[in-house]
């Protein structure tokens, strides 16, 4: 391979990839990056969200009336749930900085215990909707107005299927998230992240952090816009 | 031409394509030199499928009667010939082949940011394509390549998930080159190298990386939307079930008239390095081509509803939409202007690069200003989906981003081979391109514009004469490309060793031995001047 072919002048750190002049310049390249990366993400999420808006603008009885069928409680602890992970997150990259060993690989068992807590809670939920046969497709039925237990417009379903694809596409973006983190646990047990090199545990802190960010859209739009009083 | 007639002093193993053999050698390549040689290999394989596709297209329409296809088996082969062309070869294909070859070497850099994330975005841009391919070989797709809802989701029987799939990650390769290249332009080039002292190559890749990141994720999900409401029974495009069609064709031309910047800004960006190399002469307005790039990739995202003026869109957006359409010929005009401006009083040498480069021109002027009748409300009606719209787009990128492909391909076939290709065959096929080109779609405007639709296998005999024309022309067009094809490979055994700079063009990636060695320049190198530092006539002449 190229990389073998020439190493990196002598007397560079071993992190240091012979295309870059320096640390801090491979660093830059990484973090710079990854903020595009998470551009393009906004983008992905963003037809989606498109979707919605204007869908929940033309169906609105429709979409309210579907947004009162999931359960409010769940979907409050989630959101706990990953805003604290978020803060673990953060306390990982801090300890990543630290280059403490013990530190990095605690938080980031903590923040991969909370994704799953978060994962295991939208089982239930998608569990229920299962029951209810609220998913859209073949077996939907059309569901009754919580108040006034008259069926819902026909295009219910179209929350259901909205509600399914964006949080849905949300699980998938936090099962990779695991996946990193679990990547950044084997790393960090050989020691590999120090003061001088953590870009890692930084770049996978600004996805999490980003993930978080699209369920605090999710939520107030699925879960809260026309909710009624509990 | 030639600055040194003496042979470059070469140490054996000295270069990329020799320094390792074998296949893993390529395979598990970083260096971007190898990879582009990959992407090459690549987007030629597609660009045969999808011109093979022509060829049954024009054959089929020889005739008025539809007697060599039936209806549904032409549509699947104007789909095949539309997604590979699209998808597989005018997307990554000067951006993949001559950016990534390019980019690093022209600011000074030793390789791309992230060399794995581009040998990465090789090989999901081959999966993605033979996934695609995969779908045409067990029966086709016949929605044409713009999976119009509700007929996609709903009706129709071709392999629409396969194919989606396939274009999703080939998508992908092509969102993590854009990032790959903004990346890499922003943080790695060369002492010295200001952005007003980069080579306009890299301007127009830089916005050309701009609209790949922001827009390609957004066909993403809507292609994963068509997706999943085939097999899960969604309705989010579905009228029974309160979805719109419309929202549909609005996020799906969110990217996809972006993508056709995608395809043209490389070339333009190729289309200024081969104008200035061959009038010896300081490129003329360089900030305003600069600019110029942006300010399409930022319009470009403006105006996607001009696709959309007969699909129920409202009156006023399409008002909208018109005029900010018509805005994008401003930028265009300027780049057009500049390049004609430069070539005034150089010292022209008419090489085979330029010979591309002088057909891109006019060709492209002439699809730009008929884009000019489509973005006008009133007209577009008349010829909207006939073979005027054809004949446009197929001037802007066949005539344009083709042209410039060709041209930049032959302009640093020396620098990425070693070879020098046949001077002689070379313009032959620069003469039998353009010939062929415009015999196959000049007689489209004229018969779009008498109201012949696409899209049908057969079509009124009063139109006959034009077809033929047509289909005569795209034979001629065949002939042209496989001479390259010919002269290309011939040329990496036979051909002349080329010497470093064969065209004694300014810019660094001149500077280094032909074909460069694996780190791309022995020393960093550091940046002095403005790109593009030709000497006037008057200057050599005092000099000299």
């Amino acid at each position: 391979m190229a990389d073998a072919t020439h190493a990196a002048a002598p007397g560079a750190p071993p992190e240091l990839r012979h295309h870059f002049v320096d640390m801090e310049a491979q660093k830059e390249a990484s973090a710079l990056g990854m903020w595009i990366f998470l551009v393009t993400e906004v983008l992905f999420f963003g037809g989606m969200f498109t979707a919605y808006v204007i869908y929940r603008a033309s169906y609105t009885r429709a979409f309210e009336g579907a947004s009162n069928l999931l359960d409010l409680r769940l979907g409050a602890f989630n959101t706990v749930v990953l805003i604290v992970s978020s803060l673990t997150m953060a306390l990982a990259v801090w300890a990543g900085q630290q280059g403490r060993k013990s530190l990095i690989v605690l938080f980031l068992l903590l923040t991969i215990l909370l994704g799953s807590t978060f994962l295991g809670v939208k089982v239930i939920e998608y569990r229920q909707k299962f029951v209810h046969h609220e998913v859209p497709g073949p077996h939907f039925v059309v569901p009754l107005d919580e108040e006034t237990h008259q069926p819902l417009p026909r295009q219910s379903e179209m929350f259901f299927s909205l509600y399914f694809c964006m949080t849905g596409l949300h699980a998938l973006h936090m099962i990779i998230g695991i996946g990193l983190l679990l990547w950044l646990v084997a790393r960090a047990r050989r020691g590999e992240f120090t003061p001088r090199y953590n870009t890692p545990v930084d770049m996978v802190g600004l996805y999490w952090h980003f993930v978080d960010i699209v369920w605090i859209f999710l939520f107030p739009l699925l879960y809260l816009l026309g909710r009624h009083a509990l | 031409m030639t600055n040194s007639n003496a042979p470059p002093a070469r140490h054996p193993g000295a270069n990329y394509l020799n320094s390792s053999y074998g296949v893993r050698s390529w395979l598990l390549t970083s260096d971007h030199k190898r990879i582009a040689i990959m992407y090459l290999i690549g987007v030629t394989v597609f660009f045969a499928i999808g011109g093979l596709a022509a060829a049954l297209i024009r054959l089929e329409l020889l005739t008025p009667a539809g007697d060599v296809f039936q209806a549904e088996t032409y549509n699947k082969i104007f789909t095949t010939h539309g997604i590979m062309m699209v998808f597989f070869f005018m997307i990554p294909g000067i951006p993949a082949v001559l950016g990534n070859f390019l980019v690093p070497l022209m600011i000074g850099a030793k390789d791309l940011a992230f060399p794995r994330i581009n040998l990465l975005s090789w090989y999901l841009y081959i999966v993605g394509g033979l996934i695609a391919l995969w779908a045409v070989v067990h029966g086709g797709l016949d929605t044409g390549w713009t999976f119009y809802t509700p007929y996609s989701t709903v009706y129709s029987n071709g392999w629409v998930v396969v194919t989606a799939v396939g274009i999703f990650i080939a998508g992908f390769s092509s969102i993590l080159t854009g990032l790959n290249f903004l990346v890499t332009i922003h943080t790695m080039r060369a002492p010295g190298m200001g952005w007003t002292r980069m080579p306009l190559f890299c301007w127009g890749m830089y916005a050309a990386s701009i609209i790949q990141i922001l827009g390609t994720p957004v066909v993403a999900i809507t292609i994963l939307l068509v997706g999943a409401e085939r097999l899960f029974h969604l309705g989010i495009f579905d009228p029974a079930q309160g979805g719109d069609p419309v929202l549909f064709q609005h996020l799906f031309w969110f990217y996809s008239h972006p993508a056709v910047y995608i395809m043209i800004l490389p070339a333009m960006a190729v289309i200024s390095e081969l104008v200035t190399a061959f009038s010896r002469k300081p490129i003329f307005g360089y900030k305003f081509i600069a600019g110029s790039s942006i300010a399409i990739a930022v319009l470009s995202f403006l105006v996607w509803g001009h696709h959309m003026f007969v699909s129920g869109q409202s009156v006023y957006a399409g008002l909208v939409f018109s005029v900010l359409s018509f805005l994008v010929a401003i930028p265009s005009a300027i780049k057009v202007f500049n390049w004609t401006t430069t070539l005034y009083k150089g010292s022209v040498s008419y090489q085979t690069p330029l010979l591309y480069a002088l057909g891109f021109i006019g060709l492209f002027t002439f699809g730009g200003l008929t884009g000019l009748f489509l973005a006008c409300l009133g007209l577009d009606i008349h010829v909207h989906d006939t073979y005027f719209i054809v004949a446009h787009f197929h001037y802007i990128m066949v005539g344009g981003t083709i042209m410039a492909y060709l041209g930049g391909l032959h302009y640093w076939w020396p620098k990425i081979s070693g070879k020098m290709y046949p001077e002689y065959w070379s313009r032959v096929s620069a003469w039998v391109i353009f010939i062929g080109f415009n015999l196959t779609f000049f007689p489209q405007f004229i018969v779009g514009y008498l109201g012949m639709p696409r899209r049908y296998h057969a079509y009124p005999e009063e139109f006959q004469v034009l077809n033929v024309m047509s289909t005569a022309g795209a034979s001629i067009l065949g002939i042209g490309y496989l001479i390259p094809l010919v002269y290309f490979i011939w040329s990496m055994r036979y051909g002349q060793d080329a010497v470093d700079n064969p065209w004694g063009a300014t810019g660094l990636e001149w500077e280094t031995p032909s074909p460069p060695p694996t780190e791309n320049f022995p020393e960093t190198p550091a940046v002095t001047g403005k790109a593009y530092d030709y000497l006037t006539g008057r200057e050599e002449a005092a000099v000299g």
